[in-house]
């Protein structure tokens, strides 16, 4: 079901729509090409070695048997590659995180060493065969605890550390934030957990490092939503020079952060390759993925909201606790250590608002904001949109209409929060009320009290939030010094067919279809004629990728400039052909014509004939239509959204079932509306996980209790909903387009609904809060007047 | 050992070692990868193809096990240059986005409709409930199926899809 305000769903212009994708020709017969599917002549396979142990001192590590077995090539231990120099690499924090670990290992997981052997059995199979001697330390893994002074400290590697601490970063005005506090009528505190949870996509991560020793190029295929980058983080770290690395991203089994960074698997069959002269792959296993790559959020969260006693938002203050494991390898921009969390402030109106967030290490896997979070978006939307409901718990106001009256208003756009951050364009109150329809709000709430009379539990939820998507302008935003702009060339063929060369990545978002139709839309020609090359550092322009929902923004908008580039060279060049000037034509029905005159034009196919003839040009004109540009964005764009959700709750079990989820999202002009639908589905799935199901929890030793999909689970066909979408469009006042991004609006926006559902159905037992996630025994305990602690399983 | 496994119609004999799983043998050994490898406990049906006329998870089933048996993979869904209703159903409701799950969705959803020409939404929502999608929040799955339910009567109606969907 779908339901629109504003612009009808089903109209479209020129090659905008619901066009059916390119991709999925080869996807639907089996003929993606995926990492694991690649195979090279005489390729040899890499298996890791991992610590056992969350906290310990290596004594000694022997592979002499590893080695005599007959099939090894090679064990690389990180002792072998301190005398490269490469048995640490930069995290994208400005950190280092063991590559293979030489002195210690500091989480459970941690790579230890690297068997090169000739098929994927043997080199498990030698795994065995190498003795580790470990001296087991004490480990931290309550994260509340590691500042205490008698914490041992995990990062002894870096000189002068003698704590857990990594950073200290606050955003807001604090005195006038107090101010505000002060004089209030009401304050609600609340202190949330945003457990720590894993993007695992269904491919895991891997690579294949081919090394050839004649030319001294170094090519890689590997799953990275950035190749640009990766391949300048190779020649940084391994000292190989840029031009002689090729890094190519082929079909990525879903990424949602989790294949941006860099992980030592990687390094280490670029090592491999070059120890052994041949290519080497290396693909991690489900338990690898889960318990040592890049995970997502972990914020102990204490918020605080100032209130009017008759429901006027009017200050947030909010002290966070960030677990970062014991590498800090968050990806984000270098100014901002929290990402953007302190975008908290979220779609309200209030005067003042102050953040701190706290970093620490613990014995636990690096990484941190990746999945789907918008640069942390994900946490603040989340602790925001739980205490206006808690506001609404106290005040006794129903939570629609406390928020309705705290909303932006349309006319307050363009709207600079208290934090700084400048949202492009909104009118939220529209989206709200469409979702509220959409739902069927008030009869909700009647059906609500008749159950609450049987004893029955029903809840009803509501999130509003707003991201800031499509890092970003470069003042501001960078990814290890590298700005955050994004290139594009755009080829034109004699014939008028054309090649778009782009530097973000799909993952499964469609960009081979949608950034077809961006260039089709600008040019006046069918999608069909335009070919999208991404994924291959030697057949695209540099950008930073694919993640934090920036393609569309930014590579779209690239997408969309350098067509205007391609399209007023065409001028000059079609004026040429209709013997006029080019002041004399204008662009019109996806043509050059003759101002006034629909007899007189050209289509861009007939100009690109004419620029590769022998049709005289204007003095300086080069001919060709070929161009290129980088999109350097003004400023991030804003989307937004109104989430419902209708939860039924066991009160004997507690098990949650979602009945019924409607989301509302402005996403901006949409390109393609079934790949939009498509992306938001897939994030409200993300969410009923996060919400209900899933946890990477730990034991008091540190051992990862989440290392398997049976017990970090995802959600199934059996727990998501027939999802009820509808859609309001405020455009971009400064995106080319209009587009606003919508990869990560519904992961950032469903688990605040799903939530604030559950506990609106406890609301007779009392309850106002437990944390995510909501499984049937968590919310038993809670019922019990129990909440637990869910991110540790310590007696 | 040395085994003998139909697979799409053609046997292929091997010798494999005998741990060596399905999955691995039809990926590596006959460089068949259209089936995926995505879990090691089957939990997430990437890997599932039919053994006989089952749908398995062939991360869970040893090579020689298959042997003297038929397996059918993705790649034998289409027949005769045609595709399978099911490959197109899941093209025209985008039913996949990044396509890991969708070979062994697909696979599901073929037998589903073999046994259940006309299912439910609940039907097929409880038939892919043992595979996992990370993309599609399972709604355009579900619209998939039934799409290539409602196109393969069409098509027994005019007398075209039906024997092809029994071969």
């Amino acid at each position: 079901m779908t339901a629109a305000a504003g612009l009808p769903s089903d109209r479209m212009d020129g090659a905008y729509g619901p066009v059916r994708r390119k991709e999925d020709a080869r996807f639907i017969r089996g003929q993606g090409l995926f990492v694991d599917d690649i195979q090279r002549p005489g390729m040899l396979y890499g298996a890791v070695l991992r610590s056992p142990l969350a906290h310990a001192r290596i004594v000694s590590i022997d592979t002499a048997a590893a080695l005599a077995h007959p099939r090894v090539r090679a064990v690389i231990t990180g002792q072998a590659l301190q005398h490269r120099e490469l048995a640490w690499m930069p995290t994208l924090s400005q950190d280092v995180q063991a590559v293979l670990a030489t002195d210690k290992v500091r989480f459970q997981g941690q790579e230890v060493a690297f068997v090169v052997a000739e098929d994927s059995y043997s080199a498990r199979d030698a795994l065995e065969l190498i003795i580790v001697e470990y001296e087991p330390l004490p480990a931290v893994i309550d994260a509340r605890k590691a500042l205490d002074p008698a914490a041992p400290v995990i990062r002894d590697d870096l000189a002068g550390r003698l704590d857990n601490h990594i950073f200290d970063w606050q955003a807001g005005d604090q005195a006038a934030t107090d101010a505000v506090f002060a004089a209030a009528d009401v304050v609600v505190t609340q202190d949330m957990l945003y457990p720590r949870s894993h993007p695992a996509p269904l491919e895991t991560c891997g690579i294949v490092a081919d090394m050839d020793r004649v030319s001294g190029k170094l090519t890689v295929w590997s799953t990275t939503q950035a190749p640009h980058v990766h391949r300048t983080l190779y020649a940084l770290v391994a000292g190989l020079p840029e031009h002689k690395i090729r890094v190519i991203s082929p079909d990525i089994g879903g990424g949602f952060g989790n294949k941006v960074p860099i992980y030592p698997g990687y390094l280490c069959a670029v090592v491999g390759s070059i120890l052994t002269g041949r290519p080497v792959k290396w693909v991690e296993d489900r338990s690898e993925n889960l318990m040592s790559t890049s995970f997502a959020r972990d914020y102990h969260m204490h918020g605080e909201l100032a209130a009017s006693s008759d429901g006027r938002i009017l200050g947030l203050r909010a002290r966070v606790l960030a677990d970062h494991g014991a590498f800090n390898g968050s990806a984000q921009p270098t100014k901002f250590p929290a990402g953007f969390f302190h975008i908290f402030t979220g779609s309200y109106d209030l005067r003042a608002a102050h953040c701190t967030v706290t970093g620490v290490y613990t014995n636990k896997a690096p990484g941190g904001v990746a999945y789907s979070c918008s640069f942390r978006i994900t946490e603040a939307v989340y602790l925001v949109e739980r205490l206006v409901d808690v506001l609404a718990y106290e005040l006794g106001m129903d939570a629609a209409e406390l928020r309705m009256k705290n909303l932006l208003r349309p006319e307050q756009f363009p709207y600079t929060c208290p934090t700084g951050w400048e949202y492009d364009s909104g009118d939220y109150p529209r989206a709200l009320q469409l979702a509220m329809d959409m739902a069927g709000y008030p009869q909700l709430r009647r059906e609500q009290a008749e159950k609450r009379a049987r004893g029955e539990h029903m809840g009803i939820g509501i999130s509003f939030f707003t991201e800031g998507v499509g890092a970003g302008p470069r003042r501001h935003m960078d990814i290890l010094g590298l700005g955050m702009a994004d290139g594009a060339d755009l080829r034109v063929h004699p014939t008028g067919k054309v090649v778009l060369a782009i530097s973000c990545q799909t993952q499964g978002q469609g960009h081979e279809t949608t950034f077809a139709q961006i260039v089709a839309q600008e040019l006046g020609m069918s999608s069909d004629d335009v070919e999208v090359v991404h994924g291959d550092t030697d057949r695209t322009p540099f950008g930073l990728g694919t993640y934090g929902s920036r393609s569309t923004p930014v590579s779209g908008a690239a997408a969309a400039m350098v067509a205007r580039k391609v399209r007023e060279r065409a001028r000059i060049v079609g004026a040429a052909l209709l013997e006029v000037g080019p002041a004399d034509l204008e662009w019109e029905n996806g043509r050059w014509q003759v101002r006034g005159d629909r007899d007189q034009a050209k289509t861009i196919a007939e100009i690109a004939m004419a620029a590769h003839s022998s049709l005289e040009l204007p003095d300086g004109v080069e001919g060709h239509l070929d161009a290129s540009t980088v999109y350097n964005p003004p400023n991030l764009t804003y989307p937004f959204g109104a989430y419902i959700c209708v939860t039924d709750v066991d009160a004997g079990t507690g098990e949650v079932k979602i009945r019924r989820f409607i989301a509302v999202d402005d996403c901006g002009v949409r390109i393609n509306p079934m790949i939009v639908e498509g992306q938001i589905h897939g994030g409200l799935a993300d969410g009923v996980g996060m919400a209900l199901m899933q946890v990477m929890a730990f034991d008091a030793d540190g051992n990862c209790l989440g290392g398997s999909f049976m017990d970090y689970l995802m959600p199934t066909s059996m727990e998501c909903p027939s999802w009820e979408l509808g859609q309001t469009v405020t455009p971009s006042p400064h995106h080319p387009i209009g587009a606003k991004g919508v990869g990560e609006s519904a992961t950032v926006g469903s688990p605040p609904a799903i939530v604030n559902s559950v506990l609106d159905a406890l609301r007779p037992f009392g309850v106002r809060h437990a944390d995510m996630p909501l499984t049937p025994a968590n919310v038993w305990c809670a019922i019990q007047g129990h909440p637990v602690r869910t991110d540790l399983a310590i007696p | 050992m040395q085994i003998t496994v139909n697979v799409n119609g053609a046997d292929h004999s091997r010798e494999v070692e005998p741990r060596l799983l399905l999955i691995h043998f039809l990926r590596d050994h006959l460089g068949l990868t259209g089936s995926h490898w995505g879990c090691d406990t089957s939990n997430c049906g990437a890997c599932v193809v039919w053994l006989d006329e089952t749908p398995v998870k062939s991360c869970t089933v040893l090579a020689v096990m298959a042997d003297g048996h038929r397996v059918r993979t993705v790649e034998g869904l289409e027949r005769h240059g045609e595709l399978d209703a099911v490959q197109q159903g899941f093209a025209e409701c985008h039913g996949l986005q990044c396509g890991f799950c969708t070979p062994g969705m697909m696979l599901t959803a073929r037998w589903l409709l073999d046994h259940h020409p006309d299912p439910s939404a609940e039907q097929i929502r409880e038939s892919i409930s043992g595979q996992i999608c990370r993309c599609t929040g399972y709604e355009n799955i579900v619209r998939s199926v039934r799409w290539a339910a409602e196109h393969a009567a069409a098509a027994r109606e005019d007398g075209g899809l039906a024997t092809e969907a029994r071969a």
